[in-house]
């Protein structure tokens, strides 16, 4: 059984959102526990994976038995293993969480929106798990088209719009990473990833495979938002439904840039995007500007849900710029990053999603007296923030740590300053929004008879989920060595010092 | 000026798709109507399909099924250079099926941005939501 687990991790979604379109138009009730058996599986198989790359080294998964290069293969390795371990299991908790927020926001589309976040969910497992650039391409607009539907069911004044400002934008950075694929193909004749960086060391110096590693590139970045090629992301990640929105800015980005991170590592390998090319000192300065610009963006919003998708902007500064280092301090830190950032930023939005579902707002001024109405939302927060801005015990210290290394071992002060700057801009934004919660709401009446309403926490079922998730903020931080020792070490190739 | 022709004619399937591509992109960032940008979203990924299906072709090859293949498969020598090659048509396949379903969440986002704003001009959509 645990044979199969590449192509159910899968194939059990996939099918699951047919069962689940089915079920909306007969059965409403069976939707929920059909998407959460179908992320269960899909969250114990990619857990049982990371386990068994542990134990075994790198896993190959042939489709339907065909071999590489004419099949499409599965490789799972320690780098993959990690990214669908926290995909899969962020995207099982967002779901009991949000059961509750999608009932009230939407009641008669419950069983679209299951579909659709099932499907979502698919076409991410599935650009992490697969080995081919081609069925890349076709999982990453899967989750795309499905991204798109799922932020437009939010606020229907803005919603469409921002979506339909993302699909464009989208749609360009997938047929740019299109683009890139075949030119690859054009000078190797092969689409499978390790088959591609097998053939490519002659032809480095060809013109084409530049172009090809520029054009696929500028593809990624677009789709994780990196700052210039930002502008669809805050309004699709703000008028999103916060179930949506809880489930796509933690994982969207964070697969764009393992897919970077693969591109560089597996496909282009780092000998030629670090030596050849002699382009990573300008991107991370592109990086650094990245950081900035998202803090002093985050700075100037007045509603959270807005602060947060600009946190999201600097954070894929901090995983660019990690990466692009080249070294091995740098890309522990990016991709340690990418397990800390999904993790915070679920945190952070799931915050969100219960505030709005309590105070059907998130603007700055809906938050007054939160702190003492929903103590244990805003104690997850405050969790989440100490992560954010890089506090130890939490997780998000200790990637900080390891890009800041990463930094001064490569002499590159801007980016380490540009993470210090970041980290004190947080602390502003962090601490005022606290601050805002902490006041009490301005009251219409006399003092005398002034007293303060009841404790109104959001229901069990979103409560419980925020708290294991800030527990693994501190959980993941504690056992940040051994994540670094076990996994992240044996995932960074051996060339990279 | 020769060299330039030449350059243009041997390698014209390239020209065509940059400046279809070029094209796309111009009537997405330029056109103010929302379904225009659209239509300049879909002569974009219609470029990249027209470049893979180039890439697949080979003069003087013809379509990749093998000539008395039938019955008496593997009796004579396979010719790779006689036919195109399939892979990259193949692939469009997959392509042109995203690029309609696209098309069609891109068209039904439209809708919905009509049904609230009663307009496709991006201008008149962003002036509406400023008013408030």
């Amino acid at each position: 059984m645990s044979e199969q687990y590449p192509a159910l991790l899968v194939v059990v979604p996939l099918l699951s959102a047919l069962l689940i379109s089915a079920a909306g138009w007969l059965k409403k009730r069976l939707c929920f526990p059909i998407a959460v058996v179908a992320l269960g599986v899909a969250a114990y198989a990619s857990i049982g994976l990371l386990i068994r790359v542990l134990n075994e080294g790198v896993i190959i998964y042939r489709l339907g038995g065909w071999p590489p290069p004419w099949g499409i293969a599965y490789y799972v390795d320690h780098l993959n293993g990690l990214v669908l371990a926290v995909v899969s299991v962020v995207a099982f908790i967002n779901l009991i969480a949000s059961q509750k927020s999608i009932e009230e926001e939407f009641p008669e589309k419950t069983g679209a929106f299951y579909t659709l976040y099932v499907l979502m969910v698919t076409g991410l497992l599935g650009i992490v798990v697969t080995g081919d650039a081609f069925n890349l391409y076709v999982l990453l607009e899967i989750a795309s088209l499905t991204g798109y539907g799922l932020i437009a069911m939010g606020q229907k004044d803005r919603a469409p719009l921002a979506s339909l400002n993302y699909l464009y934008m989208g749609t360009i950075g997938a047929c740019f990473y299109l683009l890139g694929v075949g030119y690859l193909y054009i000078v190797t004749g092969s689409l499978n990833m390790v088959d591609i960086a097998r053939i490519l060391p002659p032809l480095y110096q060809s013109k084409a495979v530049l172009t090809a590693f520029i054009i696929c590139m500028v593809g990624v970045w677009l789709k994780m938002a990196l700052f210039p090629l930002h502008a669809w992301l805050p309004n699709a990640y703000t008028y999103a439904p916060s179930a949506s929105s809880s489930l796509i800015a933690p994982l969207m980005t964070k697969v764009m840039i393992y897919v970077m991170i693969r591109l560089i590592l597996t496909v282009f390998t780092p000998q030629f995007a670090f030596s050849n090319l002699a382009i990573s000192n300008s991107i991370v300065w592109l990086a650094v500007l990245a950081i900035v610009m998202g803090a002093i963006l985050a700075l100037a919003q007045t509603n959270l849900k807005k602060m947060l998708t600009y946190v999201i902007i600097a954070e894929v500064g901090y995983m660019v710029g990690g990466a692009w280092l080249g070294n091995r301090a740098g890309m522990t830190g990016a991709i340690l990053h990418i397990v800390n950032d999904a993790l915070m930023t679920l945190c952070a939005f799931m915050v969100v999603s219960n505030i709005v579902y309590k105070v059907k707002g998130y603007a700055f001024e809906d938050l007054k007296g939160l702190l003492r109405k929903m103590p244990f939302t805003m104690g997850a927060f405050v969790i989440g923030a100490l992560s954010i801005i890089g506090v130890p015990p939490t997780c998000g210290f200790f990637s900080k740590w390891y890009l800041i290394s990463g930094a001064l071992k490569a002499g590159h002060y801007g980016f380490m300053v540009a993470l210090l700057f970041s980290s004190l801009v947080n602390v502003v934004l962090f601490f005022r929004v606290l601050e805002i919660s902490y006041y009490e709401p301005f009251s219409n009446h006399h003092v005398g008879d002034h007293h303060p309403e009841p404790m109104a926490e959001a229901p069990l079922t979103m409560l419980v989920p925020l708290i294991i998730v800030a527990a693994g903020l501190v959980l993941v931080g504690l056992y940040t060595g051994d994540i670094v020792n076990h996994i992240i070490q044996f995932a960074i190739p051996k060339g990279i010092v | 000026m020769g060299d330039l022709i030449q350059l243009l004619v041997a390698k014209y399937n390239y020209w065509i798709y940059i400046t279809l591509m070029m094209i796309g992109l111009y009537a997405m960032i330029a056109k103010n109507n929302l379904v225009k940008k659209i239509v300049g979203m879909n002569i974009f990924q219609t470029a990249i399909i027209l470049f893979y299906v180039s890439i697949g072709s080979k003069k003087g090859g013809t379509i990749p099924i093998i000539e008395h293949g039938h019955g008496a498969a593997g009796s004579h020598v396979v010719h790779a250079a006689d036919y195109i090659n399939p892979l990259p048509h193949v692939l469009m396949l997959t392509a042109i099926v995203v690029s309609v379903a696209t098309l069609g969440v891109a068209l039904a986002l439209a809708i919905k941005v009509y049904e609230r704003y009663n307009t496709l001009e991006e201008d008149e959509i962003l002036a509406q939501i400023r008013e408030k």
